[in-house]
């Protein structure tokens, strides 16, 4: 757009480590990961170690600790994502083609879907929470 | 058996008998009224950004449509999921060591049913349930073909039946009555004509129905009747049907020793009755396209009277 500020040509073309699409699924990639080794550590805690009343109080804990590993690594991701957002004075919508503006796309999209990824972590949280044993 | 006329036959998990089922119902209304709420708040800023004319101030925009499109259904949906997962441990708690256990296998498209009732004993029935009110009763589900779901919805949730191994469902009846219980998962031809009768009954009537269950057949009284187990055993049916106390000890289709006492017929499709049971053995698959059951159509009127006859009897 004519309101974007201007840049050269060799600014626009030039990719760097922020501007990378791959920021836009890192936190949805934790939150699958969390999901994985959540399920993974029940089904074989439950399958191999769970004593006979079924208590899976281990997998609780162990649940715990992957979910404060990955909404410090989701709220990194997303507070990263945000600030590249609101680089610079420009104001939204971000569609020019510079590379100002796609930073500020992908920061964009990186801070809302890690909201989105630490909602659905916590999701994934609660059912441990909630279920305590492997009936 | 007056209770039996008192039984509504409900198919309602919105009509619960149980605890399972109460708790599923006052899920749904939760989930009900929250969905609505998100639904018209929603809708509703939609409706007033169109209607409302000229321009809205950006910042009171952004609170309402972040607050009441994300913040506020995420709130709803959270405590929501809260509830329903705080009632998942209760309800799938293993029943106290000594409740009743029932075995139940899916096959197309019948219900193979057996009360344990004792260490190694049991007695085999088919397509009907009776529980006693006001106990938890543990049932043991498996599948003998493909896989079916049993569903009781006035008394609980479902579970699949699933071939070479076993689930657990446990129910707790709360209210004498008679219910209706369905195959929750396709499984061919006939799925939809696989249903089982459920009576839930005062403890009493339970354990002196058990007791009958529990004996084998006795000689068949009346002429009719006898030359019915007669022609039940020289046409075949026995190769397929258990009459415990006869020779017949098939188990390709249902146990009918106790088959007079049965409310209906054919996996709960038609009421037990002398025509129903006519219609039913001579064109079967009339009745019930796909059943895995010969239709006897060159049995005369005669025959087919003595066998119904027999089989009334069997009580
Ligand atoms: C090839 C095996 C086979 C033979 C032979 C057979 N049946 Fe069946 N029968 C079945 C099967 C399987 C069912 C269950 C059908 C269903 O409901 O899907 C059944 C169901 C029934 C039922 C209904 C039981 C219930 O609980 O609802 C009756 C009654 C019955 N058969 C009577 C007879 C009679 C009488 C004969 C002989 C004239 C006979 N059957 C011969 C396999 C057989
Ligand atoms: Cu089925």
């Amino acid at each position: 757009m004519a309101m974007t500020e201007t840049s050269n040509h060799n600014e626009i073309n030039k990719t760097d480590h922020v501007t990378s699409i791959w920021w836009i699924v890192a936190a949805p990639a934790v939150w699958a990961v969390h999901f994985l080794a959540s399920y993974l550590t029940a089904a074989i805690f439950c399958a191999k170690f769970a004593d006979s009343d079924g208590s899976a109080g281990e997998v609780q804990l162990a649940v715990m600790a992957y979910t404060v590993v990955a909404i410090v690594i989701i709220a990194g991701v997303g507070w990263s994502g945000r600030r590249r957002h609101r680089d610079g004075h420009d104001r939204s919508p971000h569609d020019g083609a510079t590379t100002a503006d796609l930073r500020r796309m992908i920061g964009l999209s990186t801070f809302l879907l890690s909201l989105l990824s630490a909602v659905a972590t916590v999701f994934t949280a609660l059912v441990f929470y909630f279920v305590e044993t492997c009936h | 058996m007056s209770f039996l006329l008192i039984g509504d036959h409900s198919q309602s998990t919105l009509d619960p008998a149980g605890h399972g089922a109460a708790q599923i119902a006052d899920l749904f209304h939760w989930m009900l009224g929250g969905g609505v709420l998100i639904w018209l708040i929603v809708v509703g800023l939609a409706v007033y950004s169109v209607v409302v004319p000229g321009g809205h101030r950006p910042r009171l925009t952004k609170t309402l449509v972040i607050g009441g499109g994300a913040v506020f259904p995420t709130l709803v949906l959270t405590s929501l999921l809260c509830y329903a997962l705080a009632m998942l441990p209760e309800l799938h708690r293993p029943p106290p060591q000594a409740s009743l256990t029932i075995d139940v296998s899916g096959v197309r498209w019948w219900w193979r049913v057996a009360y344990r009732t004792g260490e190694n004993q049991r007695v085999e029935t088919a397509n009907e349930i009776r529980l006693p009110v006001d106990q938890p009763v543990e049932f043991k589900l498996t599948s003998e073909d493909v896989i079916h779901s049993f569903w009781i919805p006035a008394l609980g949730g479902k579970v699949d039946m699933i071939p070479g191994r076993e689930t657990r469902l446990k129910l707790h009846p709360n209210r004498v009555g008679t219910f209706r219980g369905v195959c929750a998962e396709y499984c061919g031809t006939a799925h939809a004509q696989m249903a089982f009768d459920v009576l839930v009954m005062p403890q009493a009537d339970f354990e002196q129905w058990l007791r009958g269950q529990q004996r084998d057949v006795s000689e068949p009284s009346g002429p009719a009747a006898t030359a019915g187990r007669a022609l039940f055993h020289r046409k075949g049916c026995g190769a397929c049907h258990t009459i415990r106390g006869t020779d017949a000890g098939g188990r390709v289709g249902p146990d009918l020793t106790h088959f007079g006492s049965r409310l209906s017929l054919g996996a709960a499709i038609k009421p037990n009755d002398a025509d129903n049971l006519r219609r039913w053995i001579s064109r079967t698959h009339d009745v019930k396209p796909g059943v895995q059951m010969p239709a006897f159509e060159m049995l005369n009127r005669d025959e087919l009277d003595s066998i119904v006859a027999y089989l009334e009897q069997l009580n």
